[in-house]
């Protein structure tokens, strides 16, 4: 236990450390986690000291991200990613591995204080599962072996900077680049560019690329720009959303690994364009490990005038920018919660309109785009629109980088031209036997083989990047399962249907999947889903029902399997019996349950 | 003119001004919309979803949508009472609310709103979350069971009252109010009776302890008429069975 004066000290010279900005309470508050271990009451109410906030303003943030905790954590915090695809690969095998090894259950503390083990969602390394997080940092292609020298290097208690690097090595694997990727970028020639040729005509240029927001909406991105330059300010935001919480997306990790300076012009240029001087990359928590590479890449760039005071020498040309580190909450991604967790709060998406661009970031012009957005819009700005609208279809110019993962000899990064087809894609990863795809993530649209000839665009099928490979030897369901089972983790529960209705999906879909259900069931799923779709708040509860209704549309067989042969509810269920008599009791013990199947479940968060 | 601004609501003519929301300027022209977390004298809250129209066929919450020149929303489609239906229904199932056994039956807005779209039976599976009654205050009791985040009592204390005394906490399915102190009992706050947090619980949550039944049941606020016609609890004055305090 650390002394209280101790404790004063050390969170006191943590908040001068970010210059005591309540701003930065989120970055506060994992950096003081990463003291203490876990955010105990004492310690928060002298974070609310120090920082002169409210003690419920840093309770209500720390009981908010998942990766900051108010109950006591081990020294050796270990989080497995639990994506479909990370399981498609084995990670519930491993999980209880390592947790037999370690001697200790699911989602508790050892009692020596030493590790703690649980699951998270998707961390980002669907095409090098299965993956986890170990206090933060991305550990890949997990094995039995590699767990074997995890848990000796715990128990002999080695810190973290000694553990073997290639336990944290990353790969980029990038399987096709088109002219995105493949061309080269010479560092500081977009904003040569602007200062060449002016904001007008880098506008001009935008306008006529019709680059469109790749962070799955689709917005135009010169509209966006323009919008932002017009609206009354001074002082404006540039924000790079590098949130990437969409289970199967993994672009953005790419493109911030090995093009990050790609990204940092595109947003530079935004700030000229647009008239602000400071930009943010919300970083999510999962890529932690690229927090301090990326660091030194804007010092660099600072170095070569290419970032900071006086750009290229143009003293009227200054931005800056700043990395926030998420901490493990998929609602951040939506702009409005992501500007609400920036200003160091806890991430409810708010009201809409006003939007971003008049009332963003500290209420002031904010400008939000996707980091494959910003790198586009570097390119752009050096090659020009028409070259950028050479590719691609009517309404959806320009390239895609697609996230391949699941079943397939070849995942990775794919980078296509607009409107390619299904097809296409499954052919080049080495998928051979695909019974479906779940595109765009859970909350984008699941598609089966009849579908297969459809394109990838904003007329036919949008997406953010997420590619997911079901083949023939899956059930479905239990991709379904596993997202239903996000949606719950993710809600954010400021709305109604999407806090309630999440809970009440994920407890249909397990009736349905554990071969309980019947068809009264499947219109209940049905039902609520379009209550769902028609009455969140936010774009995380109208699309959280989505892989229940395109399932049920799509793989109605793979339902039928496991329905009971009766149309009616048994008039008793023990296992239902059961379960209210468990929420009634408390009870989770193993006891309280009829088969370990239901158990599981009953663990999962 | 913009005094001449008006949207249909159910093929009425709505007038309107600048900066109104679709809610705002039905409740002026005497047209009820459904609500729980709209209060006017609060900004706009946006969260308990029951007041979902149809605005120009897109579907949004009346109390935080500007209302818009020639507009066309709809509200009383069997469309919109179906989901208003099935939210309200989430809510019952979310908390524990045994009506007959709650001293605000008959006065609640929740229970009213129910009423008024058609809820019949809560018909979802119940939650039964584990939620402690607060009685430490010596003039009033929170029962957390019958809590439905709408945070008005959040927006009162801090807002109106300067007392902050309220707060909503966790995430997701996990999120609850609290009282912000350190042991989180009320007893432990300046609350007061004549707070404004004490004034506008759409639910029984926030109750004036020493005090039950004074108004028989089947006597009370929304016994003999509809919330349309009524109004809201923290509109209408205590003795007649409202929440206000004048
Ligand atoms: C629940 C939710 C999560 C989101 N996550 C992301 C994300 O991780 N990255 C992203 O760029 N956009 C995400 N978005 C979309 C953003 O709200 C926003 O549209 C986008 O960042 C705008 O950038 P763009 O126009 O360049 O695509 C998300 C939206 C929702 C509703
Ligand atoms: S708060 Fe309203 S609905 Fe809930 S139990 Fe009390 S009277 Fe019934
Ligand atoms: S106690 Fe009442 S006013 Fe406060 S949030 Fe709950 S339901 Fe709303
Ligand atoms: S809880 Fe976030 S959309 Fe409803
Ligand atoms: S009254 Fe509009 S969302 Fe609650």
């Amino acid at each position: 236990m650390v002394e209280s004066s101790m404790l004063t000290e050390t969170i006191r010279d943590i908040v001068q450390h970010h210059s005591g900005m309540p701003t930065r309470l989120l970055q506060i508050l994992r950096d003081v986690q990463d003291r203490l271990t876990w955010l105990s009451p004492e310690t928060l109410e002298r974070v609310a000291e120090e920082l002169s906030i409210s003690p419920n303003k840093v309770r209500s943030v720390a009981e908010f991200y998942s990766f900051l905790y108010t109950t006591p954590r081990g020294r050796y915090d270990i989080l497995f990613s639990d994506n479909i695809t990370d399981r498609m690969l084995g990670n519930r095998e491993l999980l209880h591995y390592l947790c037999g090894r370690l001697k200790v259950s699911i989602g508790e503390t050892r009692s020596d204080g030493l590790v703690t083990i649980g699951t998270t969602s998707c961390t980002g390394m669907c095409d090098q599962g299965p993956a986890a997080l170990v206090n933060g940092y991305t550990l890949t292609r997990l094995n039995p072996s590699r767990l074997d020298g995890i848990a000796n290097l715990i128990e002999s208690r080695i810190p973290l900077a000694e553990w073997p690097r290639e336990l944290f090595e990353v790969y980029s694997n990038l399987r096709r680049a088109d002219i995105l990727l493949g061309r080269h970028f010479a560092d500081g020639s977009a904003l040569r560019a602007v200062l060449k040729r002016g904001p007008e005509a880098i506008m001009e240029e935008m306008v006529k690329s019709g680059l469109r927001g790749q962070g799955g909406a689709g917005f135009g991105s010169a509209a966006k720009w323009i919008s932002c330059r017009n609206a009354p300010g001074n002082v404006k935001y540039v924000v790079c959303n590098a949130d990437e919480g969409e289970p199967g997306t993994f672009k953005d990790r790419v493109l911030m690994q090995d093009f990050a300076d790609l990204v940092f012009e595109g947003m530079t240029l935004c700030g000229r364009v647009i008239g602000a001087q400071h930009g943010f990359v919300y970083l999510r928590g999962e890529y932690r490990y690229m927090l301090n590479p990326l660091k030194a890449t804007l010092q660099r760039r600072r170095e070569a005038g290419l970032l900071g005071e006086a750009i290229l020498g143009d003293i009227s040309f200054n931005f800056d920018i700043e990395i926030h580190l998420g901490a493990g909450a998929y609602v951040c991604g939506e702009e409005s919660a992501l500007i609400e967790s920036l200003e160091g709060k806890h991430g409810v998406p708010r009201i809409r309109p006003p939007f971003p661009t008049t009332h963003g970031y500290l209420n002031k012009p904010t400008v939000v785009n996707n980091v494959e957005t910003f790198a586009a819009a570097a390119k752009i700005a050096v090659e020009g629109g028409d070259w950028f609208a050479s590719r691609g279809t009517a309404q959806s110019k320009g390239t895609k980088l697609l996230s391949v993962s699941g079943d397939c000899e070849r995942p990775g990064i794919y980078e296509y031209p607009f409107g390619i087809t299904v097809n296409r894609v499954l052919e080049d990863c080495g998928a051979h036997d695909a019974q479906g795809i779940q595109m765009a993530g859970p909350a984008g649209h699941m598609i089966s083989a009849k579908q297969f000839d459809r394109r990838i665009c904003f007329e036919d099928l949008a997406t953010g990047g997420s590619f997911m490979v079901f083949d023939q030897k899956r059930d479905i369901l239990d991709g379904v399962r596993n997202f239903a089972h996000f949606f719950v983790h993710e809600s954010c529960g400021f709305c109604t249907p999407c806090r309630v209705g999440t809970s009440l999906m994920r407890d249909l879909m397990d009736k349905v999947h554990t071969g309980h259900g019947t068809r009264y069931d499947l219109e209940e799923m049905r039902k609520l889903g379009r209550i769902m779709q028609a009455g969140c708040h936010c774009g995380l509860g109208q699309t959280a029902p989505n892989p229940v209704l395109d399932s049920l549309d799509q793989f109605p067989e793979a339902y039928e399997r496991r329905l009971r042969s009766t149309a009616y509810e048994p008039a008793f269920d023990l296992n239902a019996a059961l379960e209210e008599a468990r929420q009634l009791t408390g009870r989770s013990d193993p006891g309280a349950y009829l088969n370990e199947e239901d158990l599981l479940v009953g663990a999962m968060p | 003119m913009s005094d001449e601004q008006s949207f249909t609501l159910d093929g009425r003519r709505i007038p309107f001004q600048n900066g109104q929301t679709v809610m705002q300027a039905a409740l002026e022209a005497g047209v009820y919309i459904p609500h729980l977390c709209f209060n006017p004298e609060f900004t706009p809250h946006g969260s308990c979803r029951v007041c979902l129209v149809k605005v120009n066929n897109r579907m949004q919450a009346a109390c935080t949508t500007p209302a818009a020149d020639g507009q066309t929303v709809q509200s009383e489609t069997e469309e919109l009472r179906e989901i208003r239906r099935g939210i309200l229904q989430m809510l019952f199932v979310e908390g524990n609310h045994v009506c007959p056994a709650c001293e605000k039956s008959g006065a609640c807005q929740l229970q009213a709103v129910a009423y008024y779209t058609g809820m019949l039976a809560p018909h979802f599976k119940h939650f039964y979350p584990r939620r402690p009654v607060d009685a430490s205050h010596p003039e009033a009791v929170i029962d957390f069971n019958r809590c439905i985040l709408c945070e008005l009592c959040v927006r009162a204390s801090r807002d109106v009252d300067g007392k902050n005394i309220f707060a909503v906490e966790g995430r997701g399915i996990q999120a609850h109010l609290v009282v912000n102190t350190p042991s989180g009992q009320l007893g432990a706050t300046g609350f007061s009776l004549h707070d404004k947090a004490a004034q506008v619980c759409p639910t029984g949550s926030i109750l004036t302890k020493h005090r039950g039944y004074d108004i028989p049941i089947g006597q009370r606020l929304y016994d003999r008429k509809p919330i349309n016609v009524v109004g809201d609890v923290a509109q209408l004055p205590d003795r007649q069975g409202g929440r206000r305090h004048d």
